[in-house]
């Protein structure tokens, strides 16, 4: 078996496939800290079906570069979604919701109007799925990958402690002078970008859980905040390996090994958090 | 030359009043307390003072230079989440957020001044400890201490004693007096009236809408 993965591993697109999933995973995780906790986790579905819609159309106008349009277009709705700032509310849920049905309904209605190939319900699944989309990368998107990866990263380092005080306490932090608006601008624009990266690994449907699962995770067992950013990293990056590698070996859909790591790491981390409480 | 002063301030939520006709013009230095009913509307003002809640109409004017960075505040405990995986350090230690300026990250001397207001609060063996997981009185320390670490000039507390043991609220009467002779402007809501007239120089009745300021010699006069 260690034979066949280092003979795929020879492979550029396996590796290309490594490299961006495991640079999405990082990237997710970090931010999904803070979007469960603001309460916000909801919004990486409805944006996930926003993008899904823009890809639509920028596959019917056949753009050789669907991202020129495709994250313009869900950093506006993220940006939109996430302006007022405070806690979720009911009436911004329905919004979402709304939001987020149009957008798929209008997408797979394009993509069946004017087909782009013969197989659109292929198309369609693996535009939800990803099936298998990340293994047919090309250079130019791991390119893109890498820097928009960069700089969510650095992003998130340099304001980490900015976006735990307004995480916590965004009342005391707009109290004492924090520029609570741009920084949820920064953050909204920030989760579009990982939203539609991840687009390509799990496809638009598993979004949330590549989103939810790691932060969670975390949560149920650790207690401040630093430790829940550091390990949801960790156990984000090490699913995202472990998935694309038995993927690739059992000739499973990428996404979804993905996500039934990350299920399964939850529920072993909410056993040991129930236990310890327990104890 | 008034610090903070409210010219004809109506506050309320979605358009709906709940108070009108305020006025105050409170000093610096001044000991300015705030009493009333439960929801007669205090936390409210204080949100609208610190542009949490917009007014209805009217305005709320800072004066003497005064920015918010400059500014402490103790939100009444009801406003927080629960189950946040903070720990008192961190949350302590966002206090100095406003002192960041230009810099990512906290400097030596911020987390030093952490340290010490956790120390003041005599909080410091909590330093590791879940946020979560503390008594409503520790809770309250720690944002006390938050507090603490944001304020240069003003410092405004939402029922800073609620919730606190005998010895630790006479401390914390004493710690905001000592607070108060270094200069520091306290604008405080409080239902303990016994203690807030001993300490206080200005108290606004929010029904009545008006302002006791106590003098030295204990007397009493409208002004
Ligand atoms: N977010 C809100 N939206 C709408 N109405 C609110 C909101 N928060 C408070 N109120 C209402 O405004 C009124 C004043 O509330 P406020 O919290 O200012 O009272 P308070 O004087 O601080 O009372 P307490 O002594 O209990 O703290 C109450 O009638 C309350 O029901
Ligand atoms: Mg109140």
């Amino acid at each position: 078996m260690l034979d066949k993965l280092i003979m795929y591993l020879q492979y550029p697109f396996v590796k290309y496939a490594i490299i961006v999933g495991v640079l999405i995973a990082l990237c997710s995780s970090l931010l999904g800290v803070t979007l469960v906790l603001k309460r916000y986790s909801y919004i990486g579905d409805g944006l996930s079906h926003v993008a899904f819609g823009a890809l639509a159309i920028a596959t019917v106008c056949d753009l050789t570069n669907k991202m020129i349009l495709v994250l313009p277009l869900t950093i506006v709705s993220a940006i939109l979604l996430l302006r007022n700032g405070t806690n979720a509310k009911v009436k911004g849920d329905a919004q979402l919701a709304m939001l987020s049905v149009s957008a798929l309904a209008f997408g797979y209605m394009l993509m069946n109007l004017f087909p782009s190939s013969s197989n659109i319900t292929g198309d369609v699944c693996t535009t939800l799925f990803g099936s298998t989309s990340i293994l047919t990368l090309t250079a130019q998107e791991v390119w893109i990958s890498i820097v928009l990866s960069v700089f969510v990263v650095t992003i998130f380092i340099l304001f980490y402690n900015r976006i735990f005080a307004i995480t916590f306490d965004e009342g005391f932090a707009k109290a004492v002078g924090t520029n609570v608006k741009f920084y949820n601008l920064l953050i909204a624009t920030v989760i579009a970008i990982i939203i539609v990266l991840a687009m390509k690994l799990v496809g638009s449907l598993l979004i949330s859980a590549l989103v939810i699962f790691p932060a969670i995770s975390a949560m149920s067992i650790l207690k401040n905040f630093k430790s829940v950013v550091i390990f949801s990293a960790i156990s984000s990056v090490l699913c995202a390996l472990i998935g694309i590698l038995v993927s690739i070996l059992a000739g499973t859909p990428v996404g979804s090994t993905i996500v039934v790591f990350d299920a399964f790491l939850f529920l072993l981390c909410y056993i040991i958090g129930r236990v310890r409480s327990l104890a | 030359m008034s610090i903070l002063s409210a010219r004809d301030l109506s506050i309320g939520y979605d358009g709906r009043t709940i108070l009108s006709n305020i006025d105050f013009k409170i000093h610096s230095g001044d000991y300015f307390c705030i009493v009333g009913e439960n929801g007669s509307g205090k936390s409210t003002l204080m949100k609208t003072i610190l542009g949490l809640q917009p007014a209805i109409s009217g305005e709320i004017v800072f004066g003497d230079g005064l920015n918010k960075s400059q500014i402490g505040y103790l939100p009444q405990q009801t406003d927080l989440q629960k189950d946040f995986p903070a720990s008192v350090y961190e949350i302590v230690l966002s206090g100095c957020q406003s002192h960041l300026g230009k810099h990512f990250f906290y400097s030596k001397a911020q987390k030093k001044t952490a340290l010490m207001n956790m120390e003041k609060m005599g909080i410091s063996h909590l330093k590791n400890r879940c946020f979560r997981e503390l008594s409503g009185g520790q809770k309250q320390r720690v944002l006390l201490s938050r507090a603490l670490c944001a304020t240069t000039r003003v410092l405004l507390l939402d029922e800073p004693v609620a919730g606190l043991d005998p010895t630790m609220t006479a401390d914390m009467y004493q710690l905001i007096k000592e607070l108060n002779d270094d200069g520091m402007t306290i604008i405080m809501i409080s239902h303990d009236i016994a203690n807030i007239s001993i300490y206080a120089n200005r108290i606004f009745d929010i029904n009545k809408a008006e302002i006791k300021t106590i003098t030295t010699g204990g007397t009493c006069y409208v002004g």
